[in-house]
């Protein structure tokens, strides 16, 4: 296969979109989610998306597949809830590594399949590494602000552990993203590289932050600039911004990026601002509009889509990015 | 795949080009080649700010949070944190410290420098910082193994890094050596490491000039060129360092000092170093320095003349000479009366207040009305200057003197008046207040300092000295019908001198209020040990002024209620957290603690046969071989005055009256060296010793044989960190080693009481007190000249350790000299032993109160241990079975050794 470090210096990259969105639409019940083998788990599991790769695994390939065909070079794993933090919730600490492991597979297998039909556009599968339902620096105790819920050893190793468990299953790329909490992130670049050493792999990394409101900073305060600063001391393949906000709003941090970095520059916002029924209602149409800035700008090297994207809108974007250069970028 | 040799070749073909330091808070911080030079901020380092490392201590981490700010505000960009103390506990503190600071968003939004000398604390410090920070500082001087796996981590954890130019062999002290270990941890760093050469900054150690020895000439020089050789040979690399060590020669001597800051920095900047530590206040403008002093300080900076030190010197005197020659402005004699006394009062000048007083009482009836008018209105001037922080305590002191003379100038006219007419009643006092040293103890420099500062507030003060035995305090309170009590002590058993007295007061009804103060106590003490003996209100009062707000709330006679049902309340409370306090501390039994010793691998330890074995006594040192060894610091600390010497002279607040105190000092001082109005005498002694029975150390005395007993730490503490106690440091007597020990008494507190009550007989508490916090300061320089002597002649470990820079700076040689007391060995019943090995009482006439303070105050006493492994430890808290054992040991019944041992007894 194609090295994705020279490929990304020709044309500019599509990541797929949303896995939730998509998942929705199947109107998994409970015993849907349960399948036979957790029939009888104590907890309730509707809302757990990342065990549908073990129960559902056909529809989590079948979107995989629909990403693909709307053109994605790279699709995510179905797994970015998948640490023993974030799983706590549903007693499944135990089962993270088969998680990962299986939501790999399932995810190298399809784009596998794309690759071998069209050999000359390579598809790659990124392991999906989310920020976990606790924050490393801030208190979740405004009484307490000293407090803190977790620890940067705790997320080094359950990060590990996911990390092992997504190379195991054979993903092309790793990437940390939805970081709302930079030392969060921190931890699990710790954790890829000592597992880098330890198997003496060259994996290469994305990250994406998530700049959560019109302050322009991520949730722990950072400026879009300082963040890129505390994540640039290993080397990534790419640094981006994600989720939280639509693709117009993102245009000014992801101008930051594009100014002061070598690596390269990604991005995949949501379909807008949610609409009061929390519900995605921007088009592909008026999607890829926005987006349209971002080449014409010369701002990203790699683009797809977070909360509320479908095919239709990759699609769209796919259709866009030919007419367009990539940004330049430095050694990668 | 990854381009490796990208990590140093710049980057071709991209619009950002440059590489440059980039840190961040949460804001970025970026180093360009035309960036100003980066001011780090250091007030928040224990090491260097007395009054962090007291908030740290006391674990007011809100208001050493406001430290944080109150650099970030004044300008600092990135801010330097170091917890390294040995009485704090330092990866807890940095990470609880961070952890709040992160909170903080006017903060938090610098870079962090964190700052140990222990990877631990490095590492804990990394992992709780989201922003790419500085550490501050690895070398190769444990070897480049270690130095590649801490610099690997630092990389993994996302920063910089400060890189001391230090190496197995030493600190760098040249230009090659400079060179040489720069070149050698960049290459391993870049090569190896794979460290961004961006994020490497060197610390090139700025070493002290003018210090009249030949080889530290090109010490400024040196460092100049090879940051100039960095900076050009090292790509990308960063030059840092502190600044004030190149003037440390000149401590004292403020406008030469911050001329040589200027121009050292001005010259060093302009060679490329770009970042550093430097006190702001200590900085002189280049282009201000006075020509003359500027071309003197350049020629020793740059080395340009043979005599440019000499020449310096000599010049310095006449700098210090312009700077002390106040113009003395009378214009103030031509104002009024009123003004004229105010002004002598607020100003604490003697001169002209009796002729004053004198015009004063010809224009009243009686003579008390000068007292009760003119001299009132003018120390309620000084009282509310001094209430609002805008007169500091030795000016009071110095007014109060000023207040004495003029009343003891009217006396004689109250008395006459008294006789012509018995009806006129004198006018009141606020109260009546009562002092006192508790028995056993003789420090009394605070308690003078709270009585003279209550009665320039017209309090009557009923003084009873030192050693005041409870019987006697009970029976003066009585009869002098007295409106509070306080009560001051120094040593831990003055502590329970305290409840003692609370308890009798107690028994025998009292109702007024009760004051505690002295170093060794605390509100903590107060609140859980004394307020609970006393039904009426027990308040902790810690310094002169708050002492003043405090008895007027508690005497006043519409808010006395009020407050007093507060203080109670407040200690209640306190007392509840104190108890609750979160923390429940892991202890181990004596046994494990004694397993987890401190292990001296005595084969290969190289053990010095001291010189000169058995006793020696020094009659009659002169006193101005001491000098040199004074530590001013704490001098204006007594005094209320908070700041290190010598930037406390120019600090902002407090320097111009540091610096008039400090003045006053040398003045005495140059009268007691000249006069040998004080005596300094000491006895020490070298004796062979072993450990016995693991916390036991037999010496062989002169006559016969004796035996310390130490306390060993019981605090569990993390896998590999030991639990210290003295006896660790000597070779234990199974091992067939002969092993040695010191003990030593110094006295410089002969003839002070004397001197004190010449004075306080003339009115004059101010130089009262004076004397007595000098001679404090004699006796712990004796104690460090003592050391080094020791150290270098009569038991010879260490003849060369002299001259080099780097210990100069540190003040850092190998032994201890823990005193009885003390955090080492916090019991004072080692001292009776070590009465009894030397002789002290009989050689030297040093004797010991029932509580085992030393008498004259003015005493220091100790062991040395000169194993290069030993150290200082705090003994911290121990359990009851080492208690059981100690008291065995020592063949005494067990509530003894709880009653001395119990401030360093575990409640958990």
């Amino acid at each position: 296969m194609r090295d994705i470090r020279k490929i990304l210096k020709e044309r500019i990259l599509i990541l797929d979109g949303a896995m939730g969105t998509m998942l929705q639409r199947y109107k998994f019940t409970e015993a849907d989610f349960r399948g036979e083998r957790f029939k009888d788990w104590p907890s309730p599991l509707q809302g757990n998306n990342d065990l549908l790769s073990l129960t559902q695994p056909e529809a989590i390939a079948a979107i995989h597949a629909k990403y693909l065909e709307a053109g994605a070079d790279i699709i995510e794993t179905n797994t970015f809830s998948c640490t023993t933090i974030a799983m706590a919730d549903y007693h499944m600490e135990d089962l993270v590594h088969e998680l990962n492991y299986e939501a790999a597979k399932i995810a190298r297998k399809v784009a596998d399949e794309f690759t071998a039909k069209e050999p000359d556009k390579p598809r790659f599968v990124a392991g999906s590494i989310g920020p976990t339902n606790k924050t490393a620096s801030m208190s979740p105790d405004v009484n307490d602000p000293g407090y803190r819920a977790v620890s940067f050893n705790d997320l080094r190793l359950a990060y590990k552990q996911q990390i092992e468990a997504l190379v195991d299953g054979g993903v092309d790329l790793l990437l940390v993203e939805t970081i709302f909490d930079t030392l969060n992130a921190k931890a699990a670049l710790f954790a890829i590289e000592e597992v880098k050493e330890e198997r003496n792999l060259d994996i290469p990394v994305m990250v994406s932050g998530t700049i959560t409101d019109a302050s322009g900073r991520t949730l722990s305060g950072q400026t879009a600039e300082a963040f890129l600063i505390s994540i640039s001391h290993i080397p990534i393949l790419s640094v981006g911004f994600n989720c939280a906000l639509g693709a117009s709003q993102l245009v000014p941090h992801l101008e930051v990026l594009a100014a002061k970095t070598d690596f390269a520059v990604s991005a995949h916002p949501n379909a807008g601002l949610p609409n009061a029924f929390g519900e995605y209602d921007e088009t592909a149409g008026q999607m890829a509009a926005q987006i349209r800035e971002y080449m014409e700008k010369g701002l990203v090297n790699i683009v797809g889509g977070c909360c509320g994207t479908t095919p239709e809108h990759i699609s769209a974007m796919a259709a866009l990015v030919k007419d367009y250069k990539p940004r330049k970028v430095g050694s990668i | 795949m990854i381009n490796e040799e990208a990590n140093i070749q710049s980057r071709v073909g991209n619009h950002q080009g440059n590489r440059c330091l980039k840190l961040s808070g949460l804001e970025p911080l970026i180093v360009t080649p035309e960036s100003n030079f980066i001011n780090v901020g250091e007030r928040t380092n224990v090491a260097g700010s007395r009054k962090f490392l007291r908030l740290i201590k006391e674990e007011k981490f809100e208001e050493a949070l406001d430290v944080a700010r109150h650099q970030v505000e004044g300008g600092a960009q990135v801010i330097d944190i170091n917890m390294d103390d040995g009485l704090i506990e330092g990866k807890e503190a940095m990470v609880k410290y961070l952890n709040l600071l992160m909170a903080e968003p006017d903060i938090a939004r610098v870079p962090i420098m964190i700052d140990s000398s222990k990877w631990e604390i490095i590492e804990a410090g990394l992992q709780v910082v989201q922003g790419k920070s500085v550490v501050n500082s690895i070398s190769l001087k444990e070897g480049k193994e270690q130095f590649v796996q801490h610099a690997k981590l630092i990389r993994r954890y996302g920063a910089a890094v400060v890189v001391m130019a230090f190496d197995e062999v030493g600190q760098a002290d040249t230009f090659e050596r400079r060179v040489e270990i720069t070149k050698r941890s960049y290459d391993i760093l870049v090569n190896e490491v794979k460290f961004a050469p961006e994020d490497i900054i060197f610390d090139l150690n700025v070493f002290p000039v003018a210090t009249g020895m030949d080889e530290h000439r090109r010490n400024a020089i040196d460092f100049i060129e090879a940051t100039k050789w960095v900076r050009e040979n090292l790509p990308y690399s960063s030059v840092s360092g502190g600044i004030s060590n190149v003037s440390f020669s000149f401590r004292g001597n403020n406008p030469v000092r911050e001329a040589m800051h200027s121009v050292f920095l001005y010259h060093a900047i302009k060679a490329g170093m770009n970042m550093g530590i430097v006190n702001p206040t200590m900085l002189e403008v280049y282009d201000d320095i006075p020509k003359d002093l500027l071309e003197h300080v350049e020629d020793v900076i740059l080395d340009r003349r043979d005599d440019a030190t000499e020449r310096l010197l000599d010049f310095a005197e006449s700098v210090v000479g312009k700077a002390k020659e106040n113009k003395v402005d009378l214009s103030w004699r031509e104002e009024p009366l009123q003004n004229r006394i105010t002004r002598a009062l607020v100003k604490g000048i003697d001169q002209y207040i009796v002729e004053d007083v004198e015009t004063a009482r010809k224009s009243v009836d009686k003579p008390i009305e000068v007292i009760e008018g003119h001299l009132m209105t003018g120390m309620n001037v000084v009282g509310d200057l001094f209430g609002s922080g805008k007169m500091f305590l030795p000016q009071v002191v110095k007014s109060a003197r000023v207040m004495k003379k003029a009343v003891a100038y009217l006396l004689p006219y109250i008395e006459e008046e008294k006789k012509n007419n018995p009806d006129a009643v004198a006018g009141g006092a606020a109260g009546k207040i009562l002092m006192a040293t508790v028995k056993g103890d003789v420090h009394d420099i605070g308690k003078n300092i709270v009585s003279v500062v209550l009665a320039c507030n017209n309090y009557e003060i009923i003084d009873l000295g030192v050693m005041v035995p409870p019987e006697k305090i009970i029976e003066a309170a009585k009869k002098e019908n007295v409106d509070i009590i306080g009560l001051s002590g120094l040593i831990t058993p003055s502590l329970d001198e305290m409840v003692f007295l609370a308890k009798e007061m107690q028994r025998q009804n009292f109702n007024v209020p009760l004051l505690i103060g002295g170093a060794t106590t605390s509100k903590a003490h107060t609140a859980v040990k004394i307020d609970i003996e006393y039904q009426n209100a027990v308040v902790h009062v810690n310094d002169a002024s708050r002492a003043v707000t405090v008895v007027g709330d508690l005497l006043q006679k519409e808010t006395s209620d009020t407050y007093k049902q507060s203080i109670k309340l407040d200690y209640e409370t306190f007392r509840d957290k104190f108890k609750n306090r979160a923390k429940h501390k892991e202890y181990r039994s004596l046994a494990d603690a004694r397993a987890n010793k401190f292990q001296i691998d005595w084969k290969n330890t190289n053990i010095v046969k001291p010189t000169t074995m058995g006793i020696q006594v020094i009659e009659d040192l002169d006193l101005g071989k001491l000098l040199p060894f004074i530590d001013w610091t704490p001098f204006f600390r007594s005094w209320e005055l908070h700041g290190r010497y010598p930037a406390i002279l120019t600090d902002e607040v407090v320097g111009v009256q540091a610096k008039e105190l400090f003045s006053d000092a040398q003045d005495m001082l140059k009268d007691v060296l000249h006069n040998k109005l004080l005596k300094a005498k000491a006895v020490f002694g070298l004796f062979k010793a072993n450990t016995v029975q693991e916390d036991d150390i037999e010496i062989e005395g002169e006559d016969k044989k004796f035996v310390f007993r130490t306390l060993r730490q019981q605090l569990k503490k993390r896998e590999g960190v030991p639990n210290f106690a003295l006896s660790d440091f000597i070779a234990p007597k199974d091992e067939g080693i002969e092993d040695y020990i010191g003990c030593f008494c110094v006295s410089t507190g002969f003839g002070t009481a004397e001197l004190a009550d010449e004075f306080v007989k003339d009115h004059d508490d101010y130089n009262a007190i004076m004397i007595k916090a000098l001679a404090d300061r004699l006796a712990e320089a004796f104690a460090e000249y003592l050391h080094k002597e020791v150290r270098m002649k009569y038991w010879g470990y260490a003849k060369d350790e002299e001259l080099s820079n780097e210990e100069l700076i540190n003040e850092s040689y190998k032994g201890i000299r823990p005193a009885p007391g003390y955090p080492a060995c916090p019991d004072h019943l080692e001292k009776l032993t070590l009465w009894q090995v030397l002789g002290v009482k009989e050689k030297i006439g040093v004797e010991l109160t029932e509580s085992l303070a030393m008498w004259p105050a003015a005493s220091v006493s100790g062991y040395y241990f000169a194993n290069p492994e030993a150290r200082y430890f705090g003994l911290g808290k121990i359990k009851e079975d080492q208690v059981r054992d100690f008291a065995e040991r020592k063949g005494m019944p067990i509530e003894e050794a709880q009653k001395w041992l119990s401030p360093n007894i575990s409640e958990d």
